[in-house]
């Protein structure tokens, strides 16, 4: 929200700095984002008269000698064409910043300093300006749109300073109006406030209008969409005259970004930023029927909009209709076809109240966003569009560009709302809240500040809220005007000395998690964060095929880019990602975990809560190999106190060789390989990456309390055995056979593996170390036999022999 | 006699006179002290001498024995001192060499943040309560006072995965679910991941907040503010204030902008915050009376207050991280920096 101050000061008698008033804005709430002072570039330009001025043979110069009062009377050089003995106009003293233009005088490049020169050999103390050169234009200053020089009055005293003649003392402030507080989306809106903080009075801008009576054939207005649209009010102006906008005028709509097109559209712009209230206005000849209808236009319906923009719109866009066609997009913009041109000459000035998401969804669904449609989007109040209106006619009988009639029309369905909101806060209560105490007379003297209408009964205020403030609901809104005012400083911190105590805390699953975390650090593992999101191109590079579970991941409707437009069913394709990236950026080794989310659907199309599961995905590449990798998820089991147990499986992503399923209790929980070589073929990766994935949540309900067992009484024995058996046996097999000869085995433990030579081919060696806890006495005696025993299984199951 | 003491006593001189380690040093010891050394020899001998001579003579062989004996421990003690010496000389090894240990791994910086967080907050009283990503329109917007044509709505552009299912623009969705669930005292504290249609330097898709919300009899915002004044000086310096200025959250009133004074610069003006000596940390405010309502809480007996950070704003403040995407990288030699 753009404000200047040149304009707020129409309002209230700002005494205070910019500066201040920007520190007094923040401390009520409403943060000044920038604070532009307009003519920041410009220094050192005076107003000069052209006392003498001598053309130079052969060259477009003129060498003149201008009075600039106290300053002194320098000889400057002169190129513009318009320049004469007799005029002012600014001049930029030896040391003055002002703005280089291009060749064409036009464009602006950059700020430069005046020096003492010469040009084609003619000394040149200083430098004649045009308004360009200062930044101004002819709609913030007469003619100062023309390329030559910018001629001043000749009332002005040589030598005075030209910032404050040409306004280039004005400051803007850029104000962040917080979404609760619409009706400061107006310059009065802000002067509103401005006043309540400075303590002074607010002067309302003038309504007052004389409406020529007359016999004027009546106009039809039709609410057809009363939900959408509550009020609508129309007023008929004649002997319209499309002149130009006064120069006051032009220049508040230029120092808010506003170019002025003649008065009666300025008037509907001006409007807009002094109240906040969108107008329109229709050129009366092309409203046919002379009536206007506000209804929901038909699927397929179209309009040209002022812009030449063409629109196919549907039953959710309101338009603006008169007895044949749509006219206008309700609170958008206005139909090309009863626009307002140079003949026209009788007008149908609009002000109305169009609902905030109707105005929003026409907006978004046509791409079509206006100054118009941004403030209704905010939201408007009848008490504002009231006075809108008002305040228009009295614009145009100002400026003289048509006679405003007593032809009014307005429509005020059953859902318009202009009764006066009282309500009651207590005084007790507000101080209950804020937890200090504010004195009463204090909180009546702020809320009548603010407009508020106030009667303090005992403990009671009974206030009457001001028509435009549709956000005031309760006591606590009460309390934040009242605070907001009297001032943040005064909250002194206390620790809620009345509250209960609690226990706070970490649940069991959060320590859990801690701990996990804490456990993969320790083994050298980085933590990582990805996005929960990611493309369907993710699946295909890790070859998942179209029919598999994985690709029933939930779309993003309104995805950012196909990038990140699923919801994730795995984490590996976000671990991979990371990996990749990090082997591109010459990281050639690493190690990372991500305990993160998945998405499940329960039902498509989706209708219900996904499943929302916990997964931890690891992830290593360079140095660590399949075993390291595994290695660590033995230690994960270790640490929920209980056991994986893995098989050979495969995965379209991972090697079909070097992957196994992690299976905790005849369940399966995860896995983990190695990457495909193909994958990694097509992204060129430089090493071997091995992936694991853990369904956390599932891990967690095999997660064994942790208890202490006994020691045992009688000593641990243990025995290594060298076995030769045929290549496919696998370790697991062989130590279940183990286990299951012998009840006394409590370990056992594969620690080397050989084939070569010496065992001859399709065989391999592989020796355990094998303990055996006793039970009830000493066992050392029944070793041999135990091995025995265990030997005889292997050789009988497996045809495994000793080595 | 004598004189065989003294040539003894002059050729034991001799043999240590040059004598360079311990070792060989011992050997010219026992070869007098030894059991059949040159003075042990002495001592046999005495049975042969005269009874009446034998006690000066054992006098004389005892001091010869006591002498001798001292002089090779002294020799002993001096060798002894040299050769641990020239052992330390050769075992010294450069100090300076890099030390081993297996390389630890480290948590994500929000993680860090996150933990620094709860634990200041848990010593509070709060509990930590993580609720769904994946909301309904009724927990992320309805049920926090924000109608449908509310134009807080605009504020956070919003992901829908189906009509009424969308990835929760805010963790006070959380609130709600604990509100309905559990009557006051509630201190709770609710971090997790939240999703923005926004993409760009400053902003993440996906980020996390932490969420905090009290209800009890008589909170105040004095007692939000006492609670923020102990967080900001906990996680930012002792020196750190805070500053509360007036907003708007659709779900408090009053609510506020919470801003902590410079820890940089101490308030004097720098670049970190951008010369006002203050920054932005979180917003807050009194739990809206209509929400407490809507959770089935009488706003009549009870008051509370709300406030919620973002986690990666504070991790990046705290740590100086200059672009929110190294966050979501995953690049080791980032990750690696948060050993801490």
């Amino acid at each position: 929200m753009k404000a200047p101050l040149s304009w707020l000061k129409e309002y209230v008698d700002i005494d205070v700095t910019a500066e201040r008033l920007q520190e007094l804005l923040f401390s009520c709430g409403f943060e000044v984002e920038e604070l532009i002072n307009i003519g920041k570039d410009i220094s050192g330009v005076v107003v000069g008269e052209v006392v003498e001025c001598e053309p130079v043979e052969g060259t477009h110069l003129h060498v003149c000698k201008v009075d600039c009062g106290d300053k002194g009377i320098f000889n400057i050089c002169c190129g513009a064409d318009n320049v004469k003995k007799g005029i002012k106009a600014p001049c930029a003293l030896v040391g003055a910043t002002v703005y280089a233009t291009a060749k064409d005088h036009i464009t602006i490049e950059g700020v430069t300093t005046i020096k003492k020169g010469k040009l084609r050999g003619i000394e040149s103390e200083g430098m004649l300006c045009s308004g360009i050169e200062l930044g101004v234009n002819g709609d913030m200053y007469e003619g100062a749109d023309y390329c030559g020089l910018l001629l001043l009055p000749s009332s002005l005293k040589n030598g005075e300073d030209v910032k404050a003649v040409i306004g280039l003392d004005d400051y803007i402030f850029d104000i962040g109006v917080t979404a609760n507080r619409p009706d400061c989306q107006s310059i009065f809106g802000i002067a509103r406030e401005v006043a309540a903080v400075l303590q002074k009075d607010v002067k309302e801008p003038a309504y007052n209008y004389t409406a020529a009576k007359g016999n004027y054939e009546s106009i039809k207005i039709t609410d057809s969409a009363p939900d959408v649209c509550p009020r609508y009010i129309g007023h008929y102006v004649k002997d319209v005259k499309c002149i130009s906008s006064p120069m006051w005028l032009k220049r508040r709509l230029a120092l808010c970004g506003l170019r002025s097109i003649n008065a009666v559209v300025d008037i509907t712009n001006y409007v807009l930023l002094e109240l906040g209230q969108p107008m329109h206005a229709f050129d009366m000849r092309t409203i046919e029927g002379r009536e206007i209808n506000v209804r929901r236009a038909r699927d397929g319906e179209t309009i040209i909009t002022l812009d030449g923009n063409e629109f196919k719109m549907n039953n959710e866009n309101l338009v603006i209709c008169d007895g044949k066609k749509p006219v206008a997009i309700a609170g958008v913009m206005g139909g090309q076809n009863s626009e307002i041109r140079e003949d026209t000459t009788e007008v149908l000035f609009e002000a109305a109240k169009f609902a905030r998401d109707s105005v929003r969804k026409t907006a978004r669904t046509l791409g079509q966003h206006t100054d118009s449609s941004a403030m209704f989007e905010k939201g408007v109040n009848e008490y504002t569009t009231e006075r809108a209106m008002k305040r228009a006619l009295h614009l145009i009988e100002e400026l003289g560009c048509g006679t405003v009639t007593d032809l009014h029309i307005d429509v005020k369905t059953k859902n318009s709302h202009t009764a006066e909101k009282t309500m009651r806060a207590s005084v007790s209560k507000i101080n209950a809240l804020l937890g200090i105490q504010v004195p009463e007379s204090e909180m009546v003297n702020i809320l009548k500040r603010l407009n508020f209408g106030v009667k303090l009964c005992d403990d009671e205020l009974d206030l009457t809220v001001p028509g435009y403030r549709e956000d005031i609901d309760g006591y606590p809104d009460i309390a934040e005007e009242v605070i907001r005012f009297y001032g943040y400083e005064n909250i002194k911190g206390t620790f809620m000395p009345s509250a209960a105590v609690t226990n706070g805390g970490l649940s069991e699953d959060q320590k859990t998690e801690a701990a996990l975390k804490s456990r993969l650090v320790g083994k050298g593992f980085y933590e990582i964060s990805t996005y929960s999101f990611y493309s369907p191109k993710d699946l295909d590079t890790m070859l998942i095929p179209a029919d598999a579970a994985e690709r029933k991941a939930i779309r993003i409707l309104n995805p950012i880019s196909e990038d990140l437009s699923i919801m994730r069913t795995t984490l590996a394709p976000s671990m991979l990602n990371v990996i990749v990236r990090n082997l591109r950026r010459g990281n050639m080794e690493g190690k990372l975990f991500e305990l993160g989310k998945i998405y499940l659907a329960k039902n498509n199309p989706l209708s219900d809560f996904p499943e929302e599961k916990n997964v931890l995905a690891l992830g290593v590449w360079g140095k660590s190999d399949f075993f390291d990798l595994k290695g660590i998820t033995e230690n994960i089991a270790g640490l929920f106190n209980t056991r994986f147990e893995y098989e050979r499986c495969e995965k379209p992503f991972l090697h079909p060789g070097i992957t196994a399923k992690i299976i905790c209790e005849d369940e399966e929980l995860g896995y983990l390989g190695m990457l495909s070589p193909e994958i990694a073929e097509s992204l060129a990766l430089e090493r071997f990456a091995y992936i694991c994935e853990i369904a956390y949540d599932k891990l967690l309900k095999h997660a064994k309390a942790f208890k202490y067992s006994p020691l045992p009484k009688f000593t641990e024995v243990s025995r290594d055995l060298a076995l030769t058996c045929e290549t496919g046996i696998t370790c697991a097999e062989i130590e279940k056979e183990i286990y299951s000869a012998c009840k006394y085995v409590t370990d056992v433990r594969l620690f080397d593996v050989y084939a070569g030579e010496q065992i001859g081919s399709g065989k391999k060696s592989m020796a355990f170390k094998i303990t055996f806890t006793p039970k009830d006495g000493p066992i050392d005696d029944k070793i041999d036999g135990f091995v025995k025993k265990i030997l005889n299984n292997l050789k009988f199951k497996l045809n495994i022999t000793l080595r | 006699m004598q004189d065989k003491i003294n040539e003894i006593e002059k050729s034991i001189d001799e043999a240590v006179k040059d004598v360079q380690s311990s070792k060989t040093l011992q050997e010219i010891k026992l070869k007098f002290l030894g059991k059949t050394g040159v003075i042990s020899s002495l001592m046999k001998n005495m049975r042969d001498v005269p009874p009446e001579q034998r006690p000066s003579m054992g006098k004389v062989l005892n001091a010869l024995r006591q002498w001798s004996e001292e002089k090779f421990a002294a020799i002993e003690k001096r060798l002894k001192e040299f050769e641990l010496k020239r052992k330390y000389d050769e075992e010294q090894i450069d100090v300076t060499l890099p030390g081993r240990c297996p390389a630890d791994g480290a948590l994500h910086p929000n993680t860090l943040i996150r933990n620094e967080l709860i634990s200041i907050f848990a010593g509070m009283g709060f509990e930590v309560y993580e609720g769904p990503e994946i909301e309904n329109d009724y927990y992320n917007f309805t049920a926090l006072n924000t109608p449908a044509d509310h134009p807080a709505r605009d504020m956070q552009d919003t992901f829908y995965l189906a009509k009424d299912l969308l990835l929760r623009t805010q963790t006070s969705a959380g609130q709600i679910r604990v509100m309905e669930n559990k009557k006051p005292p509630i201190k709770i504290l609710s971090p997790g991941k939240v999703y923005r249609s926004d993409d760009d330097a400053t902003h993440s898709p996906m980020f996390s907040q932490m969420e905090g919300l009290v209800v009890d009899k008589g909170i105040t915002l004095c007692d939000l503010k006492g609670m923020l004044d102990e967080f900001a000086r906990k996680i930012f310096g002792e020196n750190v204030k805070t500053r509360l200025r007036p907003s708007y959250f659709p779900f408090t009133e009053p609510s506020v902008e919470v801003d902590v004074s410079c820890f940089e610069c101490g308030g004097k003006g720098c670049r970190l915050c951008k010369g006002t000596g203050w920054i932005e940390v979180l917003g807050a405010g009194m739990v809206n009376r209509r929400v407490l309502e809507g959770c089935g809480i009488n706003p009549d007996e009870y008051t509370g207050f709300a406030f919620g950070m973002g986690i990666e704003r504070i991790a990046m403040l705290k740590f100086g991280i200059n672009n929110m995407k190294l966050l979501f990288e995953g690049d080791t030699r980032f990750l690696k920096q948060f050993k801490v």
